[in-house]
C-alpha cells in the first residue's frame, strides 16, 4: 500500500483546526494509513502563505492535492469555506471527500 | 481561543454610528426608541458567518412586527481581504435582499469600541440600550435546526422585560481582521 505525503496547513485566527485534524486523522485510520505522519504546519504570515499557495484555514493537501479543488479562493490568512456534498458552507472539509483523497492517492492517482 | 470581552452583559452599548452599503448612516435607537436591538458583526468571507447568516436573517425577519432592529457590522481590513470591501458587501446586499443594514466599519473603531472578537459575534440590548445577551446565535453554526435558539430566546426574554437565562455563549467564528 501507498504512502501519501499528508500535509494540513493551518492559520490561528481559525477555530477549526482541532476538528479538520480530526477529521483527517480518523480517516487515515480507517483506511490504514499512520495519522501521526499528517504534516501540519502553521501559516502565521503573509509571506509563508504566498509561499505555501495558502488559501485559508485548514487547508489539506494530500501529495500535494487539495481535497477540495479550488476556484478562484485567493491566497492569504483567512478561513477557508466549504462546501460540504448537500450544498452546506463549512469551515471544514467534508469527510467523503478527505477519504476520497487519501484514496485516490493510495492508488497511485486520482483516476 | 477568543480574548476576553471588555463589553460585557449589563453593560450600556457603546455608541455605534456607521454608514451602510449606500452611505446612509445608521446608528443604535435612542434610549426607548425600540424594544430591543440586535448589533451583530459578520463578513463576507468566513464560513461561520456565512453559515449562520441565513438564520440570523430570519430572525430579524421574525421579530420586524415587534420592533426589534438588526444592525449588521463588518470591520474586516478590505485592504488585505477584499471579499469584505465595500463594493463586495454592497454586492451582497443587494444580491441577497438583506432586512437590516450592513454597516462598514472602515476604522474598525467600532469594533474596538464594543470588543467584538470574531464573526458572526452577536450583541442584545435591551431599550435602554444595554447589552442582554452576548454571543453566538446557536449551539451549531452547521445545524440549520438550531434555528438561532440562543439569540430567540435573548430577544424574548428582553422583549418581556426579563433577563435572557443565558446572558452569554462563546462567540465562535473567524478573527476579525485587523489592520
Amino acid at each position: 500500500m501507498r504512502e501519501p505525503r499528508v500535509e494540513l496547513l493551518w492559520w490561528e485566527g481559525c477555530p477549526s483546526t482541532d476538528e479538520a485534524l480530526a477529521i483527517l486523522r480518523e480517516e487515515m485510520a480507517e483506511l490504514g494509513l499512520d495519522p501521526g505522519a499528517i504534516d501540519a504546519r502553521e501559516v502565521s504570515t503573509d509571506a509563508e502563505a504566498r509561499r505555501e499557495e495558502f488559501v485559508g484555514s485548514p487547508t489539506i493537501r494530500v501529495d500535494g492535492r487539495d481535497v477540495q479543488p479550488l476556484s478562484d479562493e485567493p491566497i492569504g490568512l483567512s478561513c477557508r469555506v466549504y462546501r460540504t456534498t448537500d450544498g452546506r458552507v463549512s469551515p471544514v472539509p467534508d469527510r467523503l471527500e478527505v477519504r476520497q483523497t487519501l484514496t485516490d492517492a493510495m492508488k497511485g492517482g486520482d483516476d | 481561543m477568543a480574548q476576553a470581552s471588555a463589553t460585557k452583559v449589563g453593560d450600556l452599548a457603546p455608541p455605534l454610528e456607521l454608514p451602510d452599503t449606500s452611505g446612509t448612516v445608521h446608528a443604535l435607537p435612542t434610549r426607548d426608541e425600540a424594544p430591543a436591538t440586535v448589533v451583530v458583526w459578520t463578513c463576507n468571507h468566513c464560513p461561520y458567518a456565512l453559515g449562520w447568516h441565513d438564520r440570523i436573517v430570519q430572525v430579524a425577519r421574525d421579530y420586524e412586527d415587534r420592533g426589534v432592529r438588526f444592525l449588521a457590522v463588518n470591520s474586516n481590513d478590505q485592504e488585505r481581504y477584499p471579499r469584505d470591501s465595500l463594493e463586495a458587501m454592497r454586492e451582497r446586499v443587494e444580491s441577497e435582499d438583506w432586512p437590516f443594514p450592513y454597516l462598514h466599519d472602515e476604522s474598525q473603531e467600532a469594533a474596538r469600541a464594543w470588543a467584538a472578537q470574531v464573526t458572526p459575534h452577536l450583541y442584545v440590548l435591551d431599550s435602554e440600550l444595554r447589552i442582554r445577551y452576548e454571543g453566538a446565535p446557536d449551539p451549531d453554526h452547521m445545524d440549520p435546526g438550531q434555528d438561532a435558539v440562543w439569540l430567540r430566546e435573548a430577544l424574548d426574554a428582553v422583549l418581556v422585560g426579563t433577563a435572557p437565562a443565558r446572558a452569554a455563549t462563546d462567540p465562535v467564528g473567524c478573527s476579525i481582521k485587523w489592520k
